[in-house]
């Protein structure tokens, strides 16, 4: 394996008196998709955001594409900008368009003129197929929509990694697909993908490697085949077993 | 009695006075709202600090001031000051004295919008590389406006009819011309018309307001 361009090093991270994540370590190879799996509240989301420093974990170091994100003199603001992050929610600015949304980065971090900035923030939204709802508010999309637009707002800084957090979970069965599509788009073009999902096609489909998450731990991680057909912990078993019933 | 309440001789007489009271009142608004405005806006980001050595003190200012009746605040301003050296006049107290009530009110409507708005807005804002503070201005800020749009203006009728305290310190604002006016003349005309340009003034903003608080029970 090539040096990982993510690099989580024995993270612990507390919330009061709760130990929600207890010496994690993840490494990710560039064009890598990893899927994390697991129950809820065992972690997953929490991890996620300590690669992007949204959570500062209390020990443990966390290295992206060479910066140590950390480190006191690191810029985490400059380090964000290759790190792109999607959420259940969306979290789309509702004051502004779907243009608007994908530009704002451009512009104010990226240094872009509004030229510029238009012009790539249009061609990020051709990459979700939405560049003709351009001048919508989050209001007039649905939530497929939505969510690419979301991706889109990331994908137009040009990130090295990209970050999903259940991606899907908040959309409409039928709304999915779109979703989904445009992820596996991404994944075509090399893009690196951390997923936390449990769209188990998706994962059989496309990803590298699953690791399962229990506790504020990983108990276990393996191709896509290996830990939905032969888990070898009794508790991924039961996690798998639980949701492939519904 | 139409020529106590509505002497026409009178009005006419005492229309420029009161012209030059309108004009000190809408120049003493448009100083006292953008001054209570930015108070607020530094108290609802104060506000936002945990640390208890911000929060307690902040406590404190806020509910002073909220208390503080603005007309003794200001007389004690217009009164008290000079007696420390500071001549700052009739339209610097009532400046300050905006600045420090006006600017408790607001900034507890702006503290209560900038809570309204979903933590998601800026977690996604700054995971795409934007400062706090930029965050702040083109993320927080506008939602946090919008959601408490019609307190803001709720209160900013009430600034702007509370400038009529500037009466008080000696401002020629439209109460104290017409006050000027009416014991000239001897007839409360003046008041009456200076009433009704209150009303004129403040109407416009009283509909807007309700029409705003009408949309805002519709969408929720
Ligand atoms: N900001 C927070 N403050 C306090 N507790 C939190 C916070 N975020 C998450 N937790 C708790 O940490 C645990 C792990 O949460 P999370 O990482 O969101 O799990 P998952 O994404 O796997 O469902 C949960 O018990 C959750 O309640
Ligand atoms: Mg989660």
């Amino acid at each position: 394996m090539a040096a990982p361009i993510i690099e989580a090093r024995a993270i612990h991270k507390h919330f009061g008196a709760l130990h929600v994540l207890k010496g994690v370590d993840l490494q990710v190879a560039e064009r890598e998709l990893v899927f994390v799996i697991g129950p809820s509240g065992s972690g997953k989301s929490t991890l996620l955001r300590c690669l992007n420093r949204l959570e500062t974990p209390a020990s443990g170091s966390v290295v992206v594409d060479g910066i140590d994100l950390l480190a006191r003199a690191t810029d985490i603001n400059r380090a964000r900008q290759r790190i792109g992050m999607v959420f259940q929610s969306f979290n789309l600015y509702p004051h502004m368009t779907a243009l608007g949304n994908v530009t704002l980065a451009l512009r104010k971090v990226a240094g872009k003129t509004a030229a510029e900035a238009e012009a790539l923030g249009l061609a990020a939204l051709d990459r979700v197929g939405l560049r003709d709802r351009a001048g919508h508010t989050p209001g007039q999309l649905s939530g497929g929509q939505a969510q690419r637009v979301a991706i889109a707002r990331a994908i137009a800084l040009e990130p090295r990694v990209m970050l999903f957090d259940e991606p899907t979970s908040a959309l409409d069965p039928e709304l999915v697909g779109s979703v989904l599509a445009v992820m596996r788009e991404l994944r075509q073009d090399g893009m690196t993908m951390v997923v936390v999902s449990h769209e188990m096609g998706f994962a059989r489909a496309a990803a590298d490697r699953v690791v399962f998450m229990d506790d504020g731990q990983i108990v276990e991680q393996g191709a896509p085949a290996a830990i939905f057909e032969a888990p070898q912990e009794a508790r991924t078993r039961a996690f798998i077993g639980q949701i492939q019933r519904h | 009695m139409l020529d106590t309440f509505f002497n026409i001789e009178i009005m006419k007489a005492a229309w420029p006075i009161l012209l030059a009271g309108l004009g000190n009142t809408l120049l003493l608004s448009a100083t006292v709202v953008p001054l209570g405005l930015l108070g607020g806006l530094i108290l609802a980001l104060l506000a936002r600090l945990r640390s208890p050595w911000v929060r307690w003190p902040l406590m404190a200012w806020v509910d002073f001031f909220r208390a503080f009746p603005p007309l003794v605040l200001l007389i004690f301003l217009y009164a008290g000051l000079p007696f420390i050296g500071l001549e700052l006049g009739g339209f610097g107290c009532v400046a300050i004295a905006f600045f420090l009530n006006t600017g408790a009110y607001y900034g507890e409507i702006l503290r209560a919008g900038i809570d309204s708005v979903p933590s998601g807005q800026s977690e996604a804002a700054r995971s795409t590389g934007l400062s706090a503070t930029q965050t702040m201005a083109w993320v927080i800020l506008p939602q946090a406006v919008r959601n408490v749009l019609p307190d803001l203006m709720s209160n900013t009728l009430e600034v702007v009819k509370l400038t009529a305290l500037g009466s008080v310190v000696a401002m020629p604002e439209l109460l104290f011309q017409a006050r000027q006016a009416q014991s000239l003349t001897y007839n409360p005309t003046p008041i009456v018309v200076a009433a009704l340009i209150y009303f004129a003034l403040l109407w416009p903003l009283v509909r807007l307001l309700s029409r705003l608080e009408n949309r805002a029970l519709r969408t929720g």
